[in-house]
């Protein structure tokens, strides 16, 4: 059995029982971030902060939330919008916070792509972050449906159709997610819990994994080069401060993530109090109606991508173009062939790659927002084949990237 | 090796009961997000046919879907060569007749009102004939046949009984198994 003394202190007697001073090593003063990083390194921070404000805003919301198709509609925008104090706080945060996560996100993924940080060791932290990309889709998916305008139904109907698999018409599968024929109270009740309770919980056991993906190989650097650590933190700890290559998490490297963390709230904020209509699609303020579509469905902003290599296709064809954007970028790491881990500026024809990537991206994301008419399709439909193809030759231009 | 058999042994033994337990819990669970008996017992729904107009769509409901019901003029009738479908290549005209429903002396389109595609809700335009779908851009003629793609078919056909001068939704008819034996409809 442990030996135990007569604590002298508060944090004595914790030390003894709990290691709370190895733990704080661990987790903050001995845990090592390079210096040669920039103010892209805080998104991570800057994520679990918009996480955290989206559970607080959360927890208010469903204390007045009816998850009911009759009380539903007006449990948002009578009970909480009017009547409950400062409940139009929690939902404009709860609104944008879920559109600009998914902005996020898309920094912090394309900052992984342009510096190498998915390679040698890292591909862990890549995978995990893309399983809560997938996790965060499907909770801002279900959160979507829980207003129930017309909006929300009419993506819950043309979504859950999707698992019909086109032409294999598997409207047995449909109606088992759905629990009806169309969706109705089952379907509500089920993502309301899947949104509350079963995503968000996978998405908390995700960060733990993400998280837990980066002790071993580290947080990458500008220049993707490979730091010993235990070297490193030696000579910082010995005093040479300005010679070691990495600094404390805590408090050093923190003081300037949160710094970060402090310019995107002023900005989050601002968003929130005088314009958070750009989260707020006009067409939910109209409450479900099963006999009238739209006249124009799209998915908000950070779907549109993957929505827009659906649309130009037949449906079988584009059912597989979608299957195949949801799950490529997961494959990254391994479709990469180059063993460089640099800043993408560095590697010959992936340099042109990835901004070929990004743009690609940014053209399919406009075209999935404007309505289903000539140019856009057309541009569309090329857009849509640009992004299959640059995957195709990813393996191929990184096989042959010279050494950097 | 004597306790590694044994423990060997609690390791299987634990494993089956594990197993069979897994198993039992996921067919509840997958039996649990199935439709209720209420829900799967609501609807059959009855239309009565002389009420329609011609050229006039008309939206009814039946298990929560929008029910299409457009009662064809003599001049839609006639036009039917015209259809060409973008699908198939193919006039329209050979398969027209067979997706319409005939009650007394008069020929109706009957349809599930949602776009085969993706499940929106199509618009009539009856200047045109034509339904377009909003969502992805599919059209459909005054049949409900598929005129342009996305969608990969016609309107579904709901499942139908012609009595006397009313339809049954929800009741297979002899003229309802037809269509399904002949490819129709899904």
């Amino acid at each position: 059995m442990a030996h135990f003394t007569k604590a002298t202190s508060i944090k004595d007697w914790l030390n003894q029982r709990l290691a709370i001073e190895k733990v704080e090593k661990v987790m903050a003063s001995e845990y090592w971030i390079p210096k040669n990083i920039n103010f892209l390194w805080a998104m991570g921070m800057v994520l679990v902060i918009t996480f955290t404000m989206l559970l607080v805003s959360g927890i208010f919301l469903l204390m007045y939330y009816q998850p009911n198709v009759n009380l539903a509609f007006d449990s948002v925008n009578y009970t909480i919008m009017r009547e409950v104090d400062f409940g139009w706080l929690w939902r404009h945060v709860h609104g944008v916070a879920a559109s600009v996560v998914f902005l996020i996100i898309y920094i912090h993924m394309f900052t992984a792509i342009y510096y190498g940080s998915y390679k040698k060791g890292r591909e862990m932290i890549w995978i995990s972050g893309m399983l809560l990309f997938v996790a965060f889709s499907a909770e801002a998916f279900s959160g979507y449906m829980l207003p129930w305008g017309q909006m929300s139904y009419w993506a819950g109907m043309v979504i859950t159709n999707l698992f019909s698999g086109g032409s294999l018409h598997a409207d047995g599968l449909v109606e088992w997610i759905r629990g009806d024929y169309v969706p109705a109270q089952a379907f509500l009740n089920r993502f309301f819990m899947l949104h509350v309770l079963l995503v968000p919980l996978a998405i908390i056991g995700l960060i733990g994994l993400h998280f837990g993906a980066l002790r071993i190989p580290h947080v990458n650097n500008q220049d993707g080069e490979e730091i010993d650590f235990d070297e490193e933190s030696k000579k910082y700890l010995a005093g040479d401060k300005a010679g070691s290559k990495v600094i404390r998490f805590a408090n050093d490297f923190m003081s300037k993530d949160m710094l970060v963390v402090a310019i995107y709230l002023v900005f989050f904020f601002y968003l929130v109090f005088f314009h958070y209509d750009f989260a707020m699609d006009p067409v939910n303020f109209d409450p479900a109606n099963g006999l009238k579509t739209p006249t124009h469905i799209y998915p908000e902003w950070y779907f549109l991508w993957s929505y827009e290599i659906l649309r130009p296709f037949s449906t079988n064809i584009g059912l597989m173009a979608f299957a195949f954007a949801q799950v490529i970028f997961m494959l990254l790491p391994f479709l990469d062939r180059s063993p460089n881990t640099v800043p993408a500026s560095r590697r010959g024809l992936f340099k042109y790659w990835f901004w070929a990537m990004l743009i690609d991206m940014i053209v399919l994301t406009a075209m999935g927002k404007v309505p289903p008419i000539e140019p856009f399709g057309t541009i569309g439909f090329y857009a849509a084949l640009t992004f299959i193809g640059l995957w195709i030759a990813l393996p191929i231009i990184t096989m042959f990237e010279k050494k950097a | 090796m004597k306790d590694n058999s044994r423990r060997g042994f609690m390791g299987k033994a634990f494993g089956a009961v594990a197993g069979v337990g897994a198993v039992a819990s996921l067919y509840a669970m997958k039996k649990s997000w199935d439709p209720l008996p209420s829900v799967k017992a609501a609807g059959f729904t009855t239309l009565d046919m002389s009420a329609y107009k011609e050229n006039e769509l008309v939206v009814e409901k039946w298990r929560g879907k929008p029910i299409f019901v457009l009662k064809q003029s003599k001049e839609m009738l006639d036009t039917e060569g015209e259809n060409m479908s973008k699908v198939t290549g193919k006039t329209t005209a050979t398969i027209d007749k067979t997706r319409l429903i005939k009650v007394g002396d008069a020929h109706y389109m009957v349809t599930i009102g949602l776009c085969t595609h993706l499940g929106c809700i199509p618009g009539y335009n009856p200047d045109k004939k034509s339904f377009l779908c909003a969502c992805h851009g599919g059209m459909y003629d005054d049949t409900g046949m598929v005129t342009k793609s996305p969608p990969p078919r016609g309107l579904d056909i709901p499942p139908f009984k012609i009595k006397g001068n009313t339809l049954v939704l929800g009741e297979e008819g002899p003229e309802y198994k037809k269509m399904k034996e002949t490819g129709i409809t899904l």
